[in-house]
């Protein structure tokens, strides 16, 4: 049976880090504030610090991911842990038997973490139930459901931006039905304070019943814009033209691409962000991901700082409660 | 063999019997409710003081496993559950494998039934051929033959509507009642859990109402128009239930059940991806599960299935959508279904019709009553006792059950089936 609290050890401690949802203000702060510190260490000519020295962190990621991956392992080892890869690109459903056979092999190579990204929701607490005692999981994108670590490094860049979240308005625009990050998103906006988070996106891409993530919900941009502080897009999947969510990438562009026309709705000093890669002329105009209020490519950076800050808080306690180097 | 029930409280809806009467049985048969011949000798006395007597329950929907899926469960492990459970009849549904769509498959599960020895099975022949929905199975053959007591297409749709006009058709005119599982597959699609908020926060593909309610609407308009005899299987959705309500109101053949898990749980307890609350049809919203507890109140709902899916471990050990779906229920039936009584909902002799003779009768059968001449199969539990759910200690080779931990009021301390006892506690 699952508990609750999965996500904490027996001393209330962040043991796993499976969904924002759930999680205090207090550690969602800890984490950003763990960040800040870890950002400013990336700067410096001697990028490592030895917070993880004798760690073993493995990389599962059952479907195909370069930034997310590629992040985790340079996180991973700018912490100076060791870093096992395990690519398993599998077409056709894993059975859970071997998955599981599979999670033993690691922990009998004495792993202490597993990164997962899974194409199947509620992979990553499957995994965090099943583990060994000594093994913390982090999610690193589970099927629609979440992908906390993405939506922290936004939480870190939007506060970089707009300090006081308790003031914001933020909206989300496209395909929420479908995304982690999305939800993740969600879930963290509510619990920092937030009063006003949208979602903005035809009616076939808002999941029912949307409102009791805590959003309000438009379908049209004019209205959905209007004063927002955040713009958050969400890349537009191919598939949605076959699932018969939309007619075309064309009329989805029309009607809910950011154009600059779009963005002038929002307040003037509105930042804009994307979870990536982007699809220009299709959820983002070209115009805007690469202007002024964009916050794009600062999100791939800061995805750095708080991935190294929800390792190093997960693993770097010790015995001796490590603190992220200053 | 000669046996004597002595001191019980009898229930036998079908005879609107509802009082202290010991029971005599004869050569497997019931001799005498109440007043028992004085030249009566019992080889055996079963003293019932304290306890409920009643008709042996009939289950409408049981999967044993076998063929097919011998891992999970055989027909002598399931029956040996059923017996434990005061469950007398099960009733198989085709989507065994191979299929039953041949009269030897039912043969075979007949045959393997008698031998356990446990429990009558009875068998729902295949509605279309291989249940692909495409060519119309056997069904005379299954019938005269293969002793199926039905038809149906179990949980594969019949996706053309002509196909299904046919099959009810034929099935008219072959006497059959048609068992339907209402679900329109393109709108549940990839679904493994209602749709609603609770899909929408864990991310998982849902399965709208409307997946029910559709079918539901389709196959009411056909059974109007072909006057087959219908019978709705484990319905999860209110407005389904209104449909059909409607339906029999207004004179049509049909009659309809539900699982008993679907009366306690709903999409809520699904928690964090616990499989063990993956079922089809998903439980739903609590106004639904309202609605199905008061469907059975009002008598509308005709009667309580166990759905029994018994599942090997590993089936339950994996993400939530690729886990199957489904409850080793069996055990549990009996305990959960006395809660509406305690819950005010229903009368103990109303609820016991609704596992007796009221699946009966759905399935055509002369059983699931104590009428002297019946066959002895006969329940008897103890209202009042209190056990906690250990899946572990199930007698069904399943052991997932949502309801581990769960305190039930009500245990079989005795099952016996044609004078046999077949489960003593």
């Amino acid at each position: 049976m699952m508990r609750q609290d999965i996500q904490f050890d027996s001393q209330g401690r962040l043991r796993h880090f499976l969904t924002t949802e759930g999680l205090s203000r207090q550690t969602l702060t800890e984490i950003l504030d763990h960040a800040k510190n870890f950002a400013s260490v990336i700067n410096k000519p001697i990028k490592k610090a030895p917070l993880l020295r004798g760690k073993t962190i493995a990389n599962l990621f059952f479907e195909a991911s370069t930034r997310t991956h590629t992040t985790f392992e340079l996180a991973a080892k700018r912490l100076s842990a060791d870093v096992i890869n395990i690519n398993i690109q599998t077409s056709a459903t894993k059975k859970g038997e071997s998955l599981l056979d599979m999670l033993r092999n690691l922990e009998a190579m004495h792993c202490d973490m597993f990164i997962v990204r899974h194409m199947q929701s509620g992979a990553a607490h499957f995994i965090a139930e099943h583990v060994a005692p000594h093994i913390s999981v982090i999610n690193a994108g589970d099927g629609s459901h979440a992908h906390p670590t993405q939506a922290m490094l936004d939480m870190f860049t939007i506060r970089r931006h707009k300090p006081d979240f308790t003031a914001l308005r933020v909206a989300i625009i496209g395909d929420i039905m479908h995304s982690r990050v999305a939800r993740s998103q969600i879930h963290a906006l509510n619990t920092l304070g937030v009063p006003d988070v949208r979602v903005i996106g035809p009616h076939t891409l808002i999941p029912p019943q949307a409102e009791h993530l805590g959003v309000h919900v438009f379908h049209q941009m004019e209205q959905g814009l209007r004063d927002v502080d955040v713009v958050i897009t969400l890349r537009l999947q191919r598939e949605r033209m076959e699932g018969a969510l939309l007619p075309s990438e064309d009329e989805y562009f029309s009607s809910y691409g950011l154009t600059p026309e779009k963005l002038a709705l929002a307040r003037e000093d509105a930042i804009v962000m994307h979870p990536g890669p982007i699809n220009r002329g299709v959820e983002i105009d070209s115009a805007v991901a690469d202007g002024p209020q964009s916050v794009i490519l600062e999100q791939v950076t800061n995805g750095l700082a708080v991935r190294m800050a929800v390792m190093s808080l997960i693993l770097g306690r010790g015995g001796t409660d490590g603190e992220a180097p200053h | 063999m000669r046996l004597l029930i002595t001191h019980g409280h009898l229930v036998d809806p079908a005879n609107e019997v509802d009082k202290p009467a010991d029971i005599a049985i004869d050569n497997g048969r019931v001799l005498a409710c109440g007043d028992i011949p004085a030249d009566f000798h019992a080889d055996e006395t079963i003293d019932a003081s304290g306890q409920i007597v009643c008709p042996g329950l009939i289950d409408l929907n049981a999967h044993l496993c076998e063929p097919g899926a011998e891992h999970k469960g055989t027909i002598a492990s399931e029956t040996r559950a059923a017996a434990a459970s005061g469950i007398t009849t099960l009733c198989v549904p085709p989507d065994t494998d191979p299929i039953i769509d041949t009269p030897a498959v039912s043969e075979l599960i007949y045959q393997k039934a008698e031998t356990a020895g446990f429990a009558r099975v009875v068998t729902l022949g295949a509605l279309t051929q291989k249940l692909k929905g495409e060519q119309l199975a056997e069904m005379l053959k299954l019938q005269q033959d293969g002793g199926c007591v039905g038809v149906s297409n179990a949980r594969q749709p019949v996706k053309n509507t002509l196909i299904m006009r046919r099959a009810m058709e034929y099935a008219a005119s072959c006497g059959l009642t048609v068992f339907l599982h209402a679900d329109d597959p393109g709108l549940s699609g990839q679904g493994c859990i209602h749709e609603g908020a609770i899909s929408t926060r864990l991310g998982l593909p849902g399965i709208p109402e409307s997946a029910e309610t559709v079918a539901v609407a389709r196959e009411l308009m056909l059974i109007e128009q072909t006057e087959v005899h219908a019978h709705f299987c484990q319905l999860s959705c209110a407005h389904s239930v209104q449909m059909i309500a409607r339906a029999q109101h207004d004179g049509l053949p049909v009659t309809m059940d539900v699982a008993a898990h679907q009366l306690y749980l709903t999409d809520m307890d699904v928690g964090y991806f616990n499989s063990q609350c993956h079922v089809l049809p998903p439980l739903r919203s609590q106004r639904d599960r309202e609605a199905l507890r008061s469907g059975l109140g009002s008598g509308r709902i005709n009667a309580i299935c166990s759905a029994h899916q018994p599942h090997d471990a590993d089936a339950k050990l994996a993400p939530f959508a690729e886990t199957e779906p489904g409850i080793s229920a069996l055990e549990t039936l009996l305990p959960l279904s006395l809660r509406l009584v305690d819950d005010g909902l229903l009368s103990l002799v109303d609820l016991i019709a609704k596992l007796t003779c009221e699946p009966a009768h759905i399935l055509g059968l002369s059983h699931g009553h104590l009428s002297p001449g019946a066959h002895a199969d006969i329940c008897i539990f103890d209202p009042s006792q209190h056990w906690r759910v250990d899946p572990a200690r199930f007698v069904s080779a399943g052991k997932n059950s949502p309801f581990a931990g769960w305190e039930l009021k009500g245990k079989v301390t005795h099952t016996l089936l044609g004078g046999r006892i077949v489960y003593r506690q």
